[in-house]
């Protein structure tokens, strides 16, 4: 809430809008981003998303140097996506700003065209206004889908895909299941952006500078004749959403998700599949349902000790929050360094039926979810990489989920969407605590009782 | 695929031992779209002064500069660990229109008293530098305010490279020390400052430990593990010894031209040049005693590391290695490092190399070697290949390129967690060279998904 907030930031719980931009294009077919500013942002953005996927991460720069930035670095930009375009032989560049190149005026838009018109450039260049002030790392990734599709897409016939639309949070194994899933309805679909293949390569005997796989160009160009947008943002506003602006530009229908983590919100994803593909849900998914409601009654008086603090990407925590109360592991604090009002609010009333302290945080940084998790006895921190302090200084052990997660492996293979993701992302914070507990049980009961057997044995 | 993988503009920066003579080009700025692997201005001095334990370190500017360097480095700690927290204004759009001065002050005043610092670092950023906030006049009023040095570090990320930013660190550094307390007549002390080691994984705590057993004390660590009633004090010292040279041989001038404070050039890194560093040290102060004793921790030491380095060699002999580091003293030792377990340098590169330390490096590897400065992605693939590399050494970002090459791979960069200096850090780097190339993961997957048995 409001009254945490403080005027500057104590240990950041969030990024910048370029490295969202950068996520985003990561999942578009033969896509390449270029970060229009110095030198260091996208040098410091590579090490973070090679740390998390553990995949090389190839992003260029306009290397702004200081000339450039008194004189204007149109020289700069057009020298880069030669180069670009010599090396990785793109389908698409991706040119997103800086705080540098806003704050100097840069119109890239204007020097984009030119470019085109002056190289008859076979490549397709999308542009996206990104300033690292302007916003968090997570409406930086709407923005360029919303820049994708305003760029790349125009009235078409209409068709019966399905736009899928998803937010950065999620990994390339949640990706994969959620294709799973639309393949088994036999549904045809685009999803946006997919990294499920781009950011999680196989080993083989030959490597190249560019992944296979990310959404195809040529469906992203279909994407105004679909049937219906599902978009998991959950709560994402409405000027930020990609799916608005199908909905509004071309009528394609919204539905809006939230990502599909936990029962309810599961049921959420596959109901609005079945209503938009007027099918019935197959009964494999029936089944896998029933697994995830039979393993939440294995757990439920476990679950029930669990207090977490749930901390990340605004749209993972909302859906975190909602999987936590149907569990009855009521958080003590839900925060984002992202958000807003309406987001709290929405969260809020998730959580309404809680008897425990509790706070939703908005805009906020790691010191404050330490403060109010501390304050309010949690015992359990659900969220990205950021939380190995809770662990480290506050011992409150951390799950770790989102992005980014540097500091174990794996971050591409975690599974948590789904009836089966969910049913995992259980079992690992309910084991979380049972580890702890099978550690201290035996030490704590002794402590706590047997000095009055002390006391008793001394009065013999 | 005829696909050029060096463009034109970049020839000059790479060069081949023994073809015929070309100057590396170096110490230029990046080329626009190459995909550089160099940082920022910002980034060579928050690395620098990050590790200076007890400051305050507050980034005036918008959150993601503080959020891609929080807690950067593993550079440990002895009690203070305020250094650890990652502090920014935050700016935001209305800060940057309307100016963020005031929000840099309102910050001050909020933390200062907060956390009661000895010392503050504010660092520029690119939007600071452009929007034009006075950074020393803020800093100043704060300064005389709680009556402690509040710094401002001019790192706006566009005003130079990584190398800009270690010079604005050392600017910095330079102006808390003050004036040498004068010595009695004849006092013969053996103290000496060592600058550039930032005591990742404990490092400069092993090189401390060294140098007291050989009777000289470490008067303070530029910067690992340091305060800043030590840095105040530097001046204080007989000799400077200077291990990361690209950071901080700037700030050992201004000391030798200030102070008189002599400087030597070492490196801890490998048997010969732990060594070889000791023995300098030993001849600099021309003491009998130091310079036994020195003799003394060599034996000792070498005897007790040599059997192991001797086992990982036995395996490793005759292998290649590729480096691409971030300054040319860590490449320059790292030749010699591997040539003191069997292995041969076939490519070297770095992100900021100065051009004496290319010479260097070019009169150490054998004719063939390709010596890079400010390489990319394509260029190491290409590289790594055509040298036949065995492994890579560098830092996060090469580490995926190398395994998807079915390359090696050893972390030299700042987030590592053992020690890779002195006698232990020579164990640790063979240990890590063997633990990477010896890996049968390697035999497991040869050729990659294609040349499957499925």
């Amino acid at each position: 809430m409001g009254e945490y907030n403080r005027d500057l930031s104590q240990n950041p719980c969030h990024m910048c809008m370029p490295m969202g931009g950068i996520l985003a294009l990561k999942g578009i077919e033969g896509a390449m981003p270029l970060l229009h500013g110095s030198q260091g942002c996208s040098t410091y953005m590579r090490r973070h998303i090679a740390e998390h996927f553990n995949e090389p991460v190839d992003v260029a720069s306009s290397a702004l140097n200081e000339k450039g930035t008194v004189y204007g670095g149109k020289a700069n930009l057009k020298k880069a996506m030669d180069n670009v375009r010599r090396v990785y032989q793109p389908k698409l560049i991706g040119i997103l700003t800086t705080c540098l190149a806003e704050t100097i005026g840069e119109d890239i838009r204007q020097i984009s065209s030119e470019y085109q018109a002056e190289t008859e450039c076979d490549c397709r260049i999308v542009t996206a206004a990104t300033p690292g002030y302007g916003g968090t790392h997570t409406e930086g990734y709407w923005r360029m889908l919303r820049e994708l599709l305003v760029q790349l897409t125009a009235p078409v016939e209409k068709h019966e895909r399905i736009n899928l639309i998803v937010p950065a949070a999620l990994s390339p194994a949640d990706l994969r299941q959620i294709k799973q899933t639309l393949a088994l309805f036999g549904a045809e679909y685009t999803l946006l952006p997919d990294i499920s293949e781009t950011m999680d390569r196989p080993y083989e005997d030959c490597y190249g500078k560019m992944a296979d796989g990310g959404t195809p160009l040529a469906e992203i160009a279909q994407m105004a004749g679909a049937v219906a947008t599902l978009e998991l943002g959950g709560p994402v506003d409405a000027k930020l959403s990609p799916g608005q602006l199908l909905q509004d530009s071309y009528g394609v229908p919204l539905y809006k998700l939230p990502i599909p983590i936990g029962l309810a919100n599961s049921d959420q994803f596959i109901e609005a599949i079945s209503t938009v593909l007027n099918k019935p849900v197959p009964a494999a998914i029936c089944r896998e349902r029933g697994l995830l409601m039979d393993a939440m009654i294995d757990a439920h008086k476990h679950s029930f000790q669990v207090r977490p603090v749930l901390f990340g990407d605004p749209e993972m925590v909302f859906a975190l929050a909602g999987f936590c109360a149907e569990n009855g592991m009521f958080p003590g604090v839900v925060a984002t360094g992202g958000g807003s009002a309406g987001w709290r609010k929405a969260v809020a009333e998730l959580l309404a039926d809680s008897m425990n302290p509790l706070d939703v945080i908005e805009e906020t940084d790691m010191s404050i979810v330490r403060a109010r998790s501390e304050a309010n006895q949690v015992n359990l921190a659900v969220g990205p990489s950021v939380g190995r302090y809770l662990e480290e200084q506050a011992d409150i052990p951390l799950v770790r989920i989102g992005f980014p997660i540097q500091d174990r492996l794996g971050a591409q293979r975690i599974l948590s969407v789904g009836y089966q993701g969910t049913a995992l992302l259980l079992d690992k914070m309910v084991n979380c605590l049972l580890e702890r507990k099978h550690k201290t049980y035996r030490s704590d009961l002794f402590q706590a009782y047997y000095q009055e057997r002390e006391v008793a044995r001394h009065e013999l | 695929m005829g696909v050029p993988s060096i463009l034109e503009n970049r020839q000059q920066s790479i060069v081949f031992k023994g073809r015929k003579k070309q100057e590396i080009r170096c110490e230029t700025d990046s080329e626009a779209g190459c995909v550089s692997q160099r940082a920022c201005v910002y980034c060579g001095a928050r690395v620098v002064l990050n590790p200076v334990a007890d400051a305050l370190h507050l980034v005036h500017g918008p959150i993601g500069c503080a959020s891609y360097t929080w807690d950067i480095r593993g550079s440990l700690n002895s009690g203070a660990d305020l250094y650890r927290n990652s502090f920014s204004t935050d700016l935001k759009e209305q800060d940057i229109i309307f100016g963020g001065e005031k929000k840099l002050t309102a910050a001050l005043d909020e933390l200062i008293p907060q956390f009661q610092p000895p010392l503050v670092f504010v660092y520029s950023t690119c939007v600071v530098g452009v929007i034009g906030d006075d950074l020393d006049a803020v800093c100043k009023a704060a300064s005389l305010r709680y009556g402690i040095p509040v710094k401002p570090v001019q790192s706006s990320g566009f005003i130079g490279s990584k190398s800009a930013g270690y010079r604005a660190a050392c600017d910095v550094l330079f102006q808390l020390i003050e004036p040498p307390q004068p010595l009695e007549k004849d006092t013969k002390r053996f103290r000496l400052n060592y600058l550039g080691d930032f005591n990742l994984a404990g490092e400069a705590w092993i090189i401390r430990s060294y140098l007291e057993r050989i009777g000289v004390t470490v008067n303070v660590v530029f910067t690992g593990d340091s305060r800043y009633e030590q840095i105040r004090g530097a001046a204080n010292a007989d000799l400077n010894i200077i291990q990361c040279a690209g950071s901080m041989h700037y700030l050992a001038g201004k000391l030798q031209e200030a102070y008189g404070i002599p400087c030597l050039s070492v490196s801890f890194l490998g048997l010969d040049d732990t060594a070889e560093t000791l023995r300098a040290i030993a001849r600099h102060f021309n003491d009998p005693s130091i310079s036994e004793q020195a003799e003394a921790l060599i034996a000792e030491e070498s005897a007790r590391v040599m059997p192991a380095i001797l086992k990982y060699k036995s395996r490793l002999q005759g292998k290649k290695a590729a480096v691409y580091v971030g300054g040319g003293f860590k490449a320059i030792s790292l030749i010699k490092q591997f040539r003191e377990i069997g292995m041969e340098v076939v490519m070297i590169g770095t992100q900021t190399g100065r051009k004496e330390e290319y010479e260097k490096m070019d009169s150490l590897v054998n004719e063939g070697a390709v010596i890079l400065d400010d390489a990319n992605p394509a260029e190491l693939e290409r590289f790594m290949l055509e040298q036949g590399a065995d492994l890579l050494v560098g830092g996060v970002k090469e580490r995926p390129l190398a395994y998807k090459l079915g390359v090696a791979f050893v972390d030299h960069n700042h987030d590592r967690k053992h020690p890779l200096s002195g006698y232990a850090g020579a164990v640790n780097f063979a240990a890590e060279v063997y633990s990477t190339l010896g890996s049968p993961v390697w035999q497991a997957v040869q050729g990659g998904v294609r040349h499957g048995r499925v």
